[in-house]
């Protein structure tokens, strides 16, 4: 009876053992996915890919996505793809991508990856979006390519313009998610669009922000610091001053690095609002 | 007589007084107070040409004091032409904090007559009792306590002035006995729009006020009292023509219980140990006004703790007076605005981001006797001032302009003076010198776009301010005699670090159509000068001609003019008195305001002059008797405003008045 005893104990200690490794791992994977909402289930023959993401629905704007591949056969996820997605808008006349980043794993340990995509516009009756996800596994490649949907948003986010060096530009709202009356840390991207399916980041430049409340006055707030890069390929930051509550305003003017402004106005008494800007409310 | 008395000396037309009083070893001992009398005492009346007065009216008498107006209600007393925040207003040694930003509810807003029998008026440092002030102090006291024979007291009170149909209604019943004693007050003030001279209506200028007070007091052993006092204050529909706003409701709420011990024969003459608490609710709002860009709300409350403990104490020629004072006080004021477009999000910020003050602070002063005719007294003040900022929301909006800033201030406030009395042959001098701190207000300090309607800019508080100070020399001299009664006095006051919110062009200002932004901080030195002259003539025993003049100056270290600082002003009367009739003919005056400051609004106020006359009459039917009081102001209906009212909003025209106190 007693090595029976003691077979049981260790299966038992081993399972414990087994169960809470797994366990660990499935909460980190909930740590990281914590805030997030499974937006969209992509799949083929092999695989289904699972899109997640902060908001409820993929937006115009700067949409930070984590995913997961799950092996449909072995219903395992997979922890060691090379992953490489591609966003297209067809439109009526064209073809053209967006911004976006690599796709980059979450922890080594995790079976999350992430990535973002900038989306400049939405979806309609007639033109769409869909997701290209290509992945190599093992050595072996795997593609889906799926229909998207993005909606509108009430807020500007994105200002898509050809400045006056007639390139064109994505400027796009990232952080602060959450603003306060206070100074908030402001993250802008501003990317460039080389052809219909590039937009690289553009560096060295300075987003000049001006936060204005048109509801009152169109007054303004102090301290504002306007975004611009600490290192290469990292996006704008800047400080947001936000003196109340409600509907702000936030005019804008991209400079290169020579300083010369390339798009948006300042605001004066005759020019209430610049053509390029970011809107929230709160 | 000869032992034990008080004087009431009357040196102004009215009621003004010094409290002279007669020391045991009959060597005299002039305190530098003044001493108004309010209370609603059938003695009193009969001094009072307008016995249902406001406070405000009363305090305005004394030659210290002058009013700025933002309408016909709620004025804010200025000490030595110093606002507020360099004053310290009291009531009864108890620490009230207004809770508008804009100044619209100074203390004495929230009591009635019928609170107080008197207000004690103290200059400069001197007023340092019950906390910190460099400009002066008014302790407005609460009915006095009276053990006494068995006797009941009930009397309606009842007035009416034409030019703002304003109606006055009111009751006191007052019971007192060997070991108990009961005060009851309620009165009434109701008030239409008044009109400036030729019938100009002014708009917004109504209110109502309900005030409602108890005192209850009981002897708990042969020395010993216990008393309870109860304010209840509350007034809506107030208009401020001068502003932009109005308000909806000032509402306070004041409490206090007393402990007070008064031994016989003791060199402890008196220790009186108070703990109290009081809470204000003011609501600002612009619905009533048409036409406004944006509409909005803006409640405040303030609500404070505290406690003193006060001893006199004598020992053979030192008189010694130790106040432990603490209070603890909480500030808080919201804006809200409303955008035309309903479906956006209301704007609103903290305008007073709940700032919670605490203070502990020791008073001690010893009036000594020098000799027979002279008398110096010694105070020093020693206290400790917590400021925190207790919203996290209210902090990080102030660190828009503040990175650095930390929820809590502390700061340390001293201040201490000398005075020296002399009397000989009819002639007191006297000669003062000190030396006074205080903190920044909350607005000063921790202010968040508050709109200052007179100069037209938004005002952010500076939680870096350094401490307000002031050197101070005063003087008076003063003669009576059986006919005669003159007395001058000057007081001179050297700022350093003077709080003034100077404009930052940087800025955009949040209210639309304000000029700019300005920041509190500090002028390097500033000086204000200030000169009073009263005298007095008794024609005969029926005619007394009464003349009080007062100029000051107040400059910048820039030798510009500081604001709110009175222009050569005088008042002089006549009164007849025979038996129960009393008259009065005034004349009030001020000369042109030739020192003014453009950039904080102020501009050119003209000369005026107006009459006022007045009598009075006291009938007697048995047991009850009643006193009426009756009058025109500015008499010739006059158009004018003074150098204190709010962008220059006009006073009111001719005004008739009657009062009635009916004493059961």
């Amino acid at each position: 009876m007693k090595p029976y005893f003691k077979k049981l104990a260790i299966l038992l200690i081993a399972t414990i053992a087994f169960a809470s490794c797994s366990k660990d791992v499935n909460e980190t994977e909930m740590n990281e996915l914590e805030g997030f909402t499974k937006i969209r289930e992509l799949s083929n023959s092999t695989h289904t890919i699972e899109l997640y993401s902060e908001k409820e629905a993929l937006i115009v704007g700067y949409n930070e996505i984590k995913l997961r591949i799950l092996d449909n056969s072995s219903d395992i996820f997979v922890k060691n793809a090379q992953i490489s997605w591609n966003p297209v808008m067809h439109m009526m006349m064209m073809n053209h991508s967006c911004p976006k980043s690599t796709v980059e794993k979450v922890a080594d340990e995790g079976n999350l990856y992430e990535g973002y995509i900038v989306f400049q516009m939405e979806e309609n009756a007639s033109e769409y979006w869909d997701l290209t996800i290509d992945y190599t596994i093992d050595g072996v490649d795997y593609s889906i390519t799926s229909e998207i949907d993005v909606l509108a948003t009430d807020k500007r986010t994105v200002n898509s313009f050809t400045g006056s060096d007639n390139v064109r530009y994505l400027v796009t709202y990232i952080e602060s998610t959450e603003p306060k009356v206070a100074i908030n840390d402001m993250k802008i991207g501003v990317w460039k669009m080389e052809n219909m399916m590039s937009f690289p980041m553009v560096d060295d430049y300075t987003v000049k922000i001006d936060p204005r409340m048109p509801s009152m006055g169109n007054h303004s707030s102090p301290n504002n610091v306007n975004a611009t890069q600490s290192n290469p390929g990292a996006f704008y930051e800047g400080k947001l001053s936000l003196t109340m509550t409600g509907y702000w305003k936030i005019n804008l003017q991209l400079a290169n690095a020579d300083g010369t402004v390339l798009k948006g106005e300042e605001i004066s008494s005759t020019v209430e609002s610049s053509s390029i800007f970011f809107e929230i409310e709160f | 007589m000869k032992n034990t008395f008080i004087i009431l000396l009357m040196f102004l037309s009215t009621s003004i007084s010094f409290a002279q009083k007669k020391e045991k070893d009959s060597i005299k001992v002039i305190e530098l107070k003044e001493v108004i009398l309010i209370g609603k005492k059938a003695a009193e009346y009969e001094k009072n040409s307008k016995s249902l007065s406001t406070i405000e009216a009363f305090l305005h008498q004394s030659s210290s004091i002058n009013m700025i107006k933002r309408g016909a209600y709620a004025w804010e007393p200025i000490i030595n032409n110093m606002p507020t925040e360099r004053t310290l207003v009291t009531i009864d040694g108890m620490r009230i904090f207004g809770a508008c930003t804009d100044k619209m509810d100074p203390i004495t807003s929230y009591i009635e007559v019928t609170n107080l029998s008197e207000a004690v008026i103290q200059d400069g440092q001197s007023g340092s009792l019950f906390g910190n002030t460099i400009g002066g102090s008014v302790d407005l006291k609460r009915n006095k306590p009276v053990f006494g024979e068995k006797k009941l007291e009930t009397q309606f009170h009842s007035g009416f002035e034409t030019n703002n149909s304003q109606k006055i209604l009111g009751s006191s019943v007052n019971f007192k006995n060997e070991s108990f004693y009961f005060d009851l007050d309620i009165m009434s003030r109701n008030a239409e729009n008044y009109s400036a001279a030729n019938h100009q209506e002014v708009l917004y200028s109504q209110f109502n006020k309900l005030n409602f007070s108890t005192t209850f007091g009981f002897r708990i052993k042969e020395h010993k009292l216990l008393e309870t006092s109860i304010i209840y204050d509350k007034a809506t529909d107030v208009g401020y023509p001068a502003l932009p706003m109005d308000v909806s409701l000032a509402e306070a709420f004041i409490t206090s219980i007393k402990y007070e011990v008064v031994p016989k024969n003791s060199t402890i003459k008196n220790w009186e140990t108070k703990i109290y608490f009081n809470t204000i609710k003011h609501v600002m709002d612009d619905t009533t006004r048409p036409n406004v860009p944006i509409h909005m709300d803006m409640p405040g409350w303030s609500e404070t703790f505290g406690f003193y403990s006060k001893l006199k104490y004598s020992f053979e020629k030192h008189h010694f007076l130790v106040n432990l004072n603490s209070f603890y006080n909480k500030s808080l004021a919201e804006m809200t605005m409303y955008p035309n477009n309903p479906n956006e999000n209301l704007m609103f910020m903290l305008t007073w981001p709940d700032v919670r003050t605490l203070y502990n602070g020791v008073f001690l002063e010893d009036s000594f006797t020098v000799s027979k005719n002279s008398n110096l007294t010694l105070n020093i003040s020693l206290g400790n001032h917590l400021n925190t900022v207790s919203s996290q929301f209210g902090l990080e909006s102030l660190q828009i302009f503040y990175p650095e800033m930390s929820d809590k201030k502390n700061r340390f406030l001293k201040s201490f003076g000398a005075n020296y009395h002399f009397s000989k042959s009819g002639f007191h001098y006297h000669f003062g010198v000190a030396y006074s701190e205080r903190a920044p207000s909350v607005s000063e300090g921790y202010g968040f776009y508050l709109f200052n309607s007179f100069d037209g800019f938004d005002n952010i508080g500076n939680p870096n301010l350094k401490n307000e100070s002031a050197i101070e020399g005063s003087f008076s001299i003063g003669l009576k005699k059986e006919k005669l009664m003159i007395k001058a006095n000057a007081s001179y006051f050297y700022f350093y670090d003077y709080i003034i919110a100077q404009t930052d062009f940087s800025l955009s200002p949040m209210t639309i159509g304000a000029n700019g932004v300005r920041v509190y901080s500090a002028l390097d030195t500033a000086t204000i000068f200030n000169t009073s002259l009263s005298f007095e003539y008794f024609v005969n025993p029926f005619f007394t001609w009464n003349l009080q003049t007062t100029y000051a100056i107040g400059k910048t270290n820039d030798n510009e003019n500081l604001p709110f600082i009175s222009p050569f002003s005088y008042t002089s009367s006549l009164r007849f008195k025979k038996n129960k009739f009393t008259s009065e003919i005034q004349l009030v005056g001020n000369a042109t305001q030739s020192n003014f400051n453009a950039e904080f609004g102020e501009d050119q106020t003209p000369n005026f002059a107006i009459l006022n006359i007045n009598a009075g009459y006291q009938f007697k039917f048995g047991n009850t008797k009643l006193m009426l009081k009756t009058g025109i102001e500015n008499v010739f209906d006059k158009n004018y405003s003074t150098y204190a009212d709010w962008n220059n909003i006009p006073r009111m025209g001719r005004n008739m008045y009657v009062n009635l106190n009916y004493l059961l």
